[in-house]
């Protein structure tokens, strides 16, 4: 297992044996993890194990079962409505989607959050929104374009200007190059990269795509699905560097990222 | 075993009873809290206009059109129906009367509720749905706006608000509608028409109507965006939040429509305890 980096600054965020379930479905059973200030930690998984869950939990878009999420050593259920508010602006969310606002244009999604949250004059806001969607290297002429007139990698790119339009500290993706083709996936990696080489952000990045894990993460953590696994078995099955992943003996992980069925083929025969 | 507990089938009908009932009680209880926190919003901060007259467009300007056919149809319809009725006791001249006082009394603002009901409500939830199965609602939680505040007031407000005027425009058409119809097609002389109408419907009649139809108003935003707020996954989720929405609005509105009624005839009776007697 990866020991942390050697400071005293207390974890970005952290998950300490956190769960979740939706009604009569458990989702993550006792997860603790930890994000620390500049690393870009990605969270891999086969679909329904729990990643997607576990980044909102840590955004606080979703409340746990059981456990404690802390912002900065300080527990989120300790805060106020009005200071996870405030502090969630800290945070940046590429969504699964995009998640871009139908009834908006483009301009007016990456100007939502500056709108909403600051007094800014609107020729500052358009200076902004500019300088981001030129960031994500898409010109002003798709700013009066609707999110129904884009592409899917213009979706994300769009989504990936709002997202980091109030500057952030903490930038989310998920599922970032999920149902692009290979070389619009490759632009989101890289404009993964520029992200972390234009300003000092801590990177989470919810995936299946082992490329993207390859080019962009400095940590890996493997989520299994909770249906797989026995009652004492801990749900985190792999935490570490990328390439260790890769030299993994562990069949769980190994088939996972070399993308083989591997025993999991037995379920179509029973299915 | 023979001494064993007697085995129970998984889902008998007490089990359904019971679901239903916990389910019910769930909704209240979930509807409660919603209006609670969309109504202390509304006290702390109102919405940008920038934000609230679309809702205002959509639910006020985009209704009319919907609302004046359907107040034009039932003005003739109540003139078709009661026309015979009155010639046989030779009273056709008060058609007018009759006519009137269903509309304003009525059939307006129930009309003008259940055809908001069909055309906003169904929208609303179908929209916050498709915002919730898409996850741009989390999208605003995570930009700093407030879900509650940035959809649902507007849209609340925007029904409140505009509710007492569609029914105007639908008591006002429809009384049109049943005076073209009285005097142009059924030959009733439209003095006559004016003259039994005018002393027939009080402003009392019209005012309890359009009390009516600001409870309708407020209860088809709230029912509607609720249901969206709540939908399930997927096209079928948000399919079935349109329906509930337009269903549960419509059986809102009938049973505010009962219990108001009431309740207005009494406050009626207390005022004015004099009318009784003439009954």
């Amino acid at each position: 297992m990866l020991s942390p980096p050697s400071t005293n600054e207390p974890a970005k965020i952290s998950l300490h044996c956190v769960s979740k379930g939706f009604a009569t479905q458990p989702v993550l059973r006792d997860i603790s993890l930890e994000v620390h200030t500049g690393e870009t930690l990605v969270l891999i998984g086969e679909s329904g194990c729990g990643k997607s869950v576990s980044m909102k939990l840590m955004m606080a878009l979703l409340q746990p079962s059981a456990g404690e999420v802390r912002w900065a050593g300080r527990l989120v259920r300790d805060r106020t409505e009005t200071e996870v508010n405030r502090e969630r602006l800290r945070f940046g969310y590429l969504f699964q989607g995009s998640a871009l606002f139908d009834s908006l244009n483009v301009y007016e999604n990456v100007a939502f959050g500056l709108r909403q949250n600051t007094s800014l004059p609107e020729e500052d806001i358009r200076g902004v929104v500019h300088e981001r969607l030129q960031e994500v290297g898409l010109s002003e002429m798709v700013c009066r374009r609707t999110p129904a007139e884009l592409s899917g990698g213009m979706k994300k790119r769009v989504g990936l200007a709002r997202a980091l339009a109030l500057t952030p500290n903490v930038v989310f993706y998920d599922e970032p190059t999920t149902g692009l083709d290979p070389i619009m996936s490759d632009v989101i990696n890289e404009l993964i990269l520029q992200t972390r080489s234009l300003r000092p952000v801590t990177s989470i990045v919810v995936t299946h795509d082992m490329r993207t894990v390859q080019k962009v993460a400095d940590r890996v953590v493997m989520l299994y699905p909770l249906s797989q696994l026995e009652t004492n078995e801990s749900q985190i099955v792999f935490e570490g560097r990328p390439d260790e992943a890769f030299e993994s003996d562990d069949p769980r992980i190994a088939d996972f990222v070399r993308g083989r069925a591997g025993e999991r083929i037995q379920e179509l025969v029973i299915g | 075993m023979a001494s064993g507990p007697i085995a129970l089938s998984r889902d008998t009908l007490i089990h359904a009873i019971g679901r239903g009932t916990l389910s019910a009680v769930e909704s209240v209880g979930s509807l409660s809290l919603f209006s609670f926190r969309m109504t202390r919003w509304i006290c702390n901060r109102l919405p940008k206009r920038s934000v609230l007259l679309p809702a205002m467009y959509n639910v006020g300007v985009l209704s009319l059109p919907v609302v004046m056919v359907t107040g034009a149809f039932i003005g003739m319809v109540l003139a078709v129906q009661a026309y015979d009725q009155f010639r046989q006791i030779h009273l056709e001249s008060r058609l007018g009367a009759v006519i009137n006082v269903s509309l304003v009394k009525e059939l307006g603002p129930v009309l003008a509720a259940t055809m908001l009901a069909g055309r906003v409500g169904s929208r609303m939830a179908a929209e916050l749905g498709t915002m919730k199965v898409t996850e741009q609602i989390d999208a605003l939680r995570a930009l700093g706006a407030n879900p509650i505040h940035y959809l649902v007031v507007p849209r609340f407000l925007a029904c409140f608000l505009l509710i007492p005027l569609l029914t105007s425009v639908t008591d006002a058409v429809g009384i049109l509608g049943g005076w073209f119809f009285s005097t142009q097609v059924l030959g009733i002389n439209s003095f006559h028409y004016w003259f039994h109408a005018e002393n027939f419907v009080t402003i009392y009649d019209v005012l309890s109507g359009l009390a009516k139809s600001v409870l309708f108003g407020a209860s088809i935003a709230l029912i509607s965006c609720h249901r969206g707020f709540h939908c399930g996954a997927g096209a079928e989720g948000v399919g079935r939040a349109a329906t509930e929405a337009f269903v549960l609005s419509f059986i809102a509105i009938l049973a505010i429509d009962f219990f108001l009624g009431i309740f207005l005839n009494t406050l009626y009776y207390m005022i004015w305890p004099a009318s009784i007697s003439l009954l």
